[in-house]
């Protein structure tokens, strides 16, 4: 997969020198990181490297200790996390965090919370059922009876619901059968193509991610030790033996 | 049929105290659910309530519907400062250190209020915007009466409670508040403001305390700056036992513990009423925690 905007499109998110910090422990350290429009960037790492937190602190969940982060050309920094996603960012948070209670339909009618225009959002339910033809045919059923991969459909649509131009997804894999993970990656590559959302992909799949994304970073006790194209990355002998190796 | 006459007319006289306590319990119950914090303050904003009324009733004889406006904005006022002032700094901290803070503001509001620069320590009378007036009724050979203030408690009240379900599954603003209670951070990522969903809980829950200020000051025309604290803890517990964080729990549980009490001093002894109420509490504990409605058990 190579990265169809090419070098040259514009960066949407640039982070610089940050640091995340949980009481005395440092999660991140020194990250520096671009992202450009259209593209999928990647991050693998080991349980506990951070990606989480790199997530959260995007989003506003978590707060850094210094270092920025820009958005679009805004500096997002200290932004509170209804302001960031209203500026375009969303977020399939770990574990999907679905509101189990609500119907699908509800569910997704939350993540249009920042659409103002009813027609708007209608529209957006509308091509977002075409996207995930599963939902659609459970709009009426309690979220917490779908199963894992629909719920990770679910999520993905909540997420969506907001019209985002950075969608940034924490393991979407995570407890899927291998079936189930190869029919969210190919939703992932189709809602990036098709609808030109740019994204992060969070995964421990490296396998998947590698696969699916132009450009991947590796993190490492909350340190960024590689990036590059993911074509090259793939064949790195480091990540061979620490995230590929059979 | 006297003795069923007078145990319907103790039933009636339990709701209409099981009325204000419901409009306190939701108080507590919806800060709960969006918080995980038991507001033990909560109680002094419905004191606050009555003794607002009560000045601008007896300084400036504002007509009654006016009275109910103009105390709930306060009181919602009042609301939206505890928690802006006490709660949001500590939105991060050990629940111990939130709870500790709630006590901290019950007490300052009683002792602050109990000054004679502000209200007064002493008991005063609360007067009724109008007379009572008793309506009998008889029903099959059944007899039983109604007053006035009966009738006004339970319309308002019940005006109240359909106002707050359109609120809260019709509005947006109410969409925002249930998702935040689900889940705090999720909420945000939906682009939810949750400092300004957080205030209009505090304010919505303060207002119908004031409410019911007002409406318990009418009813026990006698009120004083630690008032709030009995019907505090019970409407507390009338929330416990319909389920914190359930809307409709707070009602049925309000007017299950109005009743129980009224019925108590009835036909026991008026030395039991409070009992009672400890005694639901520790048979809801060792029953089922979770109250009537509840269906699982959050950590405080
Ligand atoms: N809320 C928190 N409080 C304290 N420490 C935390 C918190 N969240 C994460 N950490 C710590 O920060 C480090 C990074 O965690 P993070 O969740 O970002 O890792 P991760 O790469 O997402 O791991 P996983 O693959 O298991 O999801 C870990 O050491 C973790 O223990
Ligand atoms: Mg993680």
């Amino acid at each position: 997969m190579t990265d169809p905007s090419g070098t040259a499109a514009p960066v949407i998110l640039a982070v610089n020198g940050l640091c995340v910090s949980y009481g005395i422990i440092r999660a991140l350290d020194d990250i520096n990181l671009e992202v450009r429009h259209g593209e999928i960037l990647s991050i693998i790492g080991a349980n506990g490297a951070g990606k989480s937190t790199l997530l959260k602190s995007l989003t506003g969940l978590a707060r850094p200790l210094s270092g920025t982060i820009s958005f679009n050309g805004t500096d997002i920094t200290a932004a509170r996390t209804d302001r960031i996603v209203r500026m375009g960012m969303s977020m399939v948070p770990e574990g999907r965090r679905i509101f189990p209670d609500l119907t699908v339909r509800e569910n997704l009618e939350l993540g249009g919370f920042p659409v103002p225009d009813r027609t708007v959002r209608g529209d957006i339910l509308d091509l977002i059922m075409t996207t995930f033809p599963r939902l659609k045919e459970r709009m009426k059923q309690h979220a917490g009876t779908l199963s894992g991969g629909e719920q990770q459909m679910l999520a993905m649509g909540r997420a969506l619901m907001s019209h985002p131009r950075l969608l940034l997804l924490d393991e979407p894999s995570m407890g899927l059968s291998p079936i189930i993970t190869r029919e969210i990656f190919s939703l992932i590559t189709k809602v990036n193509s098709e609808r030109a959302i740019t994204m992060i992909l969070v995964e421990q799949n490296a396998h998947m991610a590698l696969e699916h994304s132009h450009r991947a970073c590796v993190l490492e006790n909350g340190r960024i030790t590689l990036v590059g194209p993911s074509a090259d990355i793939k064949h790195d002998p480091r990540v061979i033996e620490a995230y590929l190796g059979v | 049929m006297e003795q069923a006459s007078y145990i319907l007319s103790q039933v009636i006289n339990g709701l209409q105290l099981g009325a204000v306590y419901a409009l306190i319990a939701l108080g507590y119950t919806m800060v709960y659910g969006i918080l995980r914090l038991i507001n033990f303050a909560h109680g002094d904003i419905f004191m606050l309530g009555a003794f607002i009324a009560y000045f601008l009733l007896s300084r400036f004889g504002m007509p009654i519907y006016l009275v109910f406006l103009a105390t709930m904005a306060v009181t919602a006022l009042a609301g939206y400062l505890m928690e802006k002032i006490a709660y949001k700094p500590l939105r991060n901290a050990p629940k111990i250190s939130l709870l500790i803070t709630a006590v901290g503001v019950s007490l300052f509001l009683e002792y602050f209020c109990s000054l004679k620069a502000v209200f007064t320590p002493d008991y005063i009378a609360f007067p009724r915007p109008f007379e009572v007036e008793t309506y009998n009724f008889s029903l099959g050979g059944l007899e039983f009466s109604f007053t006035n203030i009966q009738v006004l408690i339970f319309a308002i009240t019940f005006s109240a409670l359909v106002l707050l379900y359109l609120l809260i599954y019709r509005t947006k603003q109410g969409k925002a508040m249930r998702a935040v209670s689900y889940d705090r951070e999720t909420a945000a990522l939906m682009g939810i403001n949750i400092d300004n969903t957080v205030s209009l809980t505090f304010m919505v829950g303060a207002a119908l305390a004031g409410m019911g200020g007002i409406l318990y000051a009418m009813a026990y025309p006698q009120i004083n700056v630690f008032m709030g604290i009995m019907p505090g803890i019970k409407s507390f517990i009338a929330a416990v036992l319909g389920g914190i964080g359930i809307i409709h729990g707070a009602v049925i549980g309000g007017l299950i513990v109005g009743t129980s009490e009224v019925i108590v001093s009835a036909f026991l002894s008026s030395t039991y009423r409070d009992g009672v109420i400890f005694i639901i509490l520790l048979i809801v504990l060792l029953v089922k925690p979770s109250g009537i409605f509840g269906k699982r058990i959050d950590k405080v």
